[in-house]
């Protein structure tokens, strides 16, 4: 097997097809699906709706509920803390305000809650890994804010309900729409760069499912421009961070109110006890659960932890049947299966196409129409690549790119995707990518109202771990709004609670109720929760390892 | 659809017992802070460490590029130059005597970025060891990002905030410049800066943005608004899918 420009003589075959329908294809798109043949597609072809992959979980608020086995696997598991082995007479830190998860949620939330008066001292930001590592930090493609001369927050509003199926929580759904221009002048006064032209306009482009031009971004590093930014003017304030110290379950108190949590150092393995007027909760979401076995766009620590300790409390979860699979995963080179294109590829004028360069599905549907539009051409229609290792994909044409928009506009707009194809062998200038649909986003989660407070007292929830904003399948741009939005109002909704609030005597008594719960609908699991980290480590050696 | 994240489970030696004439899976040798380790070819640094038996605490976070967390040295074996990488974007090679840096104790000044004065002095004022600069240019050379760190430098000695934010722009913190800088220089938090006034100051706001902010102000979208929340699901649809598209 020769390679050629880093990738295998046949699939160059394949590209060379792809290369003699380009010029053809250039200015001409396939339409858009009406609603009856999105629904076809969807139930066909989605993964979501493989019902054999779901099952009805059998304990708590949600008992019932249908969700992948592998989220009912962890609510279903056994706490591994053991309550016995706890000392919560010895408080380590006593705050008002506890924020689980230091990605963008809650360091949005971090700093809301301080400019509402809370003292950075009162504030305490646990994180399992370093301050600002998340999904947040990966986000590519852009953000999305009504303030377009011919867009307004009512028309943004109708394309987050449609592309959520209708199942979202208006009121959650209305709050995103409005705030976005405030946002985004927010980010402004902080010093965030976004793309504008030489006009001084922001520069705004389409996604799928928008039916505006609305998408602001940062070259393809606008998640990581944003969080930066948040993240030091968190640190100027000086706002305390425990990083490599998750939660590992929440506290409550005598009078049944979440109370603070127990936090872990993964380094000594030694517990500390915090005890907060109100936690809020902001771990993120589930893509290292490798759903069905996809592989994922998602952080390292993106294990459902919060959707785990917020259910051993008792909140309710919602929409977490549905799970977002991104469709333009990377399917080639096999270090980087499963990493994100960018949907900001296809909104510059990328087609995907099939190994015969042919069109099958307008660039720009909403994120789970495109998605099943690919599995079918692999699947059913067998018009997909398979790579030497085993992955089918179908061809994203960047060269495109800047053959329509000019030379040049690849390295000025999409400069991350370029430079991990170009670490590889592959220059996306010239040639088109592999892609299949990566696990990227969860849809659902911990139900909150508009004050992102959550069913439990004490517990507000904002970000990827919540549910409601999105129904179920959320659009492009719009998860680095939900969690700048849902950030800011739970930082300024804890400030004015937290005025009225008494913590009793703290207790772990849920977790033990939670393991009675398990034994009396007769659930034994082997598996432990919450995760904290995955494993990557293969089975063979596992089982040769032995602790000092 | 199998998990790639997932390694082959089977060790080198079982699988050249188990079929022979099947396996054509390479191995090489790297070596983890001087130790030894047989790994398959084809695998980042980050999967070759985990595939030896490491399970990372430190030393990984996004696995794609963009945060940093795994900035890695390594010196090819026979060779005496150190390289710099990010384990999860790099392939693991034959001969690789590699470590992790995963935290710098780098400075960082703490600002106020709305009484910072934006002039030629603001970025040196806040690191003033940003003087020191020999034009070594280590820090270019050892950039995982391929960004030219020295000029971005010299940009903000000089004043150019807005040449030391476009420079800096692509930068993923990993720190790796400023652990081979003979200065003692922190560049990634002086391109944070250099960003961060340059988009605040240097960068003025949309005036389409501020007059939706004025109008939403005056509550022009609250009635629509109203109807919206309320409405119900047929005739949502119908608006839905009756909405005129910007782009075809």
């Amino acid at each position: 097997m020769e390679i050629i420009d880093g990738y295998p003589d046949f699939m160059m075959e394949s590209i060379k097809k792809v290369e003699r329908t380009r010029k053809s294809r250039i200015g001409r798109n396939l339409p858009r699906m009406s609603s009856d043949q999105r629904e076809v597609i969807l139930s066909k072809f989605h993964p979501d709706y493989k019902e054999h992959e779901k099952k009805k979980l059998q304990i708590g608020p949600n008992k019932g509920y249908r969700m992948p086995l592998e989220m009912i696997s962890l609510l279903e598991a056994e706490p591994f803390l053991d309550t016995s082995k706890v000392d919560l007479s010895r408080v380590d830190y006593d705050v008002d305000v506890l924020i689980i998860g230091g990605g963008g949620g809650g360091t949005v939330a971090s700093i809301w809650a301080n400019m509402s008066g809370v003292p950075a001292d009162r504030i305490l930001i646990s994180t399992k890994l370093r301050h600002g590592d998340s999904n947040s930090m990966m986000a590519q493609g852009g953000i999305q804010a009504a303030d377009g001369p011919i867009d307004n927050p009512p028309i943004h509003y109708l394309d987050i309900i449609g592309g959520g199926h209708f199942a979202n929580k208006p009121k959650l759904a209305r709050i995103l729409a409005m705030q976005a221009p405030k946002i985004i002048k927010w980010h402004e006064s902080l010093g965030v760069m976004y793309d504008k032209d030489k006009e001084g306009n922001f520069v705004e482009r389409p996604g799928g499912g928008t039916s505006r031009k609305r998408m602001h971004s940062s070259k393809d590093y606008t998640g990581m421009e944003i969080l930066r930014v948040v993240r030091d003017e968190s640190i100027n304030r000086k706002i305390p961070v425990l990083e490599f110290s998750p939660a590992i379950e929440l506290l409550k108190d005598d009078m049944g109110q979440v109370a603070g949590a127990i936090l872990m150092n993964l380094e000594t393995n030694q517990y500390y006890i915090v005890k907060a007027k109100v936690v809020i909760m902001a771990t993120g979401g589930w893509g290292r659960l490798h759903i069905q076995n996809f592989a994922t766009t998602n952080h390292y620590g993106a294990t459902a932890d919060g959707l785990v300790m917020a259910y051993h409390v008792g909140a309710k979860l919602r929409d977490l049947d549905s799970v977002q699979y991104h469709p333009t995963g990377a399917a080639y080179p096999e270090q980087i299966v499963g990493l994100l294109i960018t949907e900001k590829v296809r909104t510059m004028g990328a087609q995907p196409v099939n190994m015969n360069g042919e069109l099958f599905v307008n660039p720009l549907e909403p994120r789970d129409v495109e998605a099943s539009a690919f599995i079918r051409e692999c699947y059913e229609r067998e018009m997909g690549i398979t790579t030497p290792t085993g992955m089918t994909g179908v061809w994203l044409d960047s060269p495109m790119i800047d053959i329509v928009q000019g030379e040049g506009t690849i390295h000025a707009n999409l400069d991350a995707m370029y430079r991990m194809f170009q670490r590889f062998g592959i220059d996306m200038t010239k040639h088109p990518m592999l892609v299949f649909p990566t696990l990227h986003y969860q849809n659902g989660g911990v139900e909150i109202n508009e004050h992102c407070q959550t069913s439990v007292k004490g517990l507000f929830a904002a970000g990827e771990v919540t549910g409601g904003v999105h129904g179920k399948n959320r659009l492009m741009g719009n998860s680095l709004l939900d969690y700048n939005v849902f950030g800011k109002i739970a930082g300024i909704n804890v400030a004015e609670y937290i005025k009225n609030v008494k913590i009793g005597k703290l207790t772990l008594d849920h977790v033990d109720k939670y393991r009675n719960i398990l034994r009396d609908a007769n659930i034994k699991s082997k598996v432990k929760a919450p995760m904290i980290l995955p494993e990557y480590r293969e089975e063979n050696l596992m089982k040769r390892t032995i602790k000092v | 659809m199998k998990i790639m994240e997932k390694n082959s489970s089977a060790t080198e030696k079982e699988m050249k017992e188990k079929k022979p004439a099947e396996v054509e899976q390479a191995f090489i040798s790297v070596y983890i802070m001087g130790k030894e380790h047989r790994v398959p070819f084809g695998l980042t640094i980050m999967k070759a460490m985990e595939y030896a038996g490491y399970r990372f605490v430190r030393g990984a976070g996004c696995r794609a590029g963009f945060c940093g967390a795994c900035a890695t040295i390594y010196r090819m074996k026979g060779d005496y130059k150190l390289e710099t990488a990010l384990a999860c974007q790099t392939t693991a090679l034959d001969g690789m005597y590699l470590t992790q840096i995963p935290f710098m104790p780098a400075n960082k000044s703490v600002y106020d970025i709305e009484k910072l004065n934006p002039d030629i002095n603001s970025i040196l004022h806040l690191y003033p060891e940003i003087a020191r600069c020999v034009s070594c240019n280590m820090c270019t050379r050892s950039c995982p990002q391929d960004l030219e760190v020295m000029d971005y430098i010299q940009a903000a000695l000089r004043g150019d905030t807005e040449e030391a934010a476009r420079l800096s722009f692509d930068c993923i913190q990993c720190g790796l410049c400023t652990v081979r800088c003979m200065a003692e220089i922190s560049h990634y938090h002086v391109g944070q800066l250099a960003r961060r006034l340059y988009g605040k100051y240097y960068s003025p706001t949309p005036r389409h943005l501020t007059e939706r902010l004025e109008e939403m102000d005056e509550g022009k979208y609250d009635e629509a608004m109203d109807e919206l929340v309320v409405m119900d699901k047929e005739n949502l649809k119908k608006k839905y899918w009756k909405r005129d598209m910007e782009v075809k």
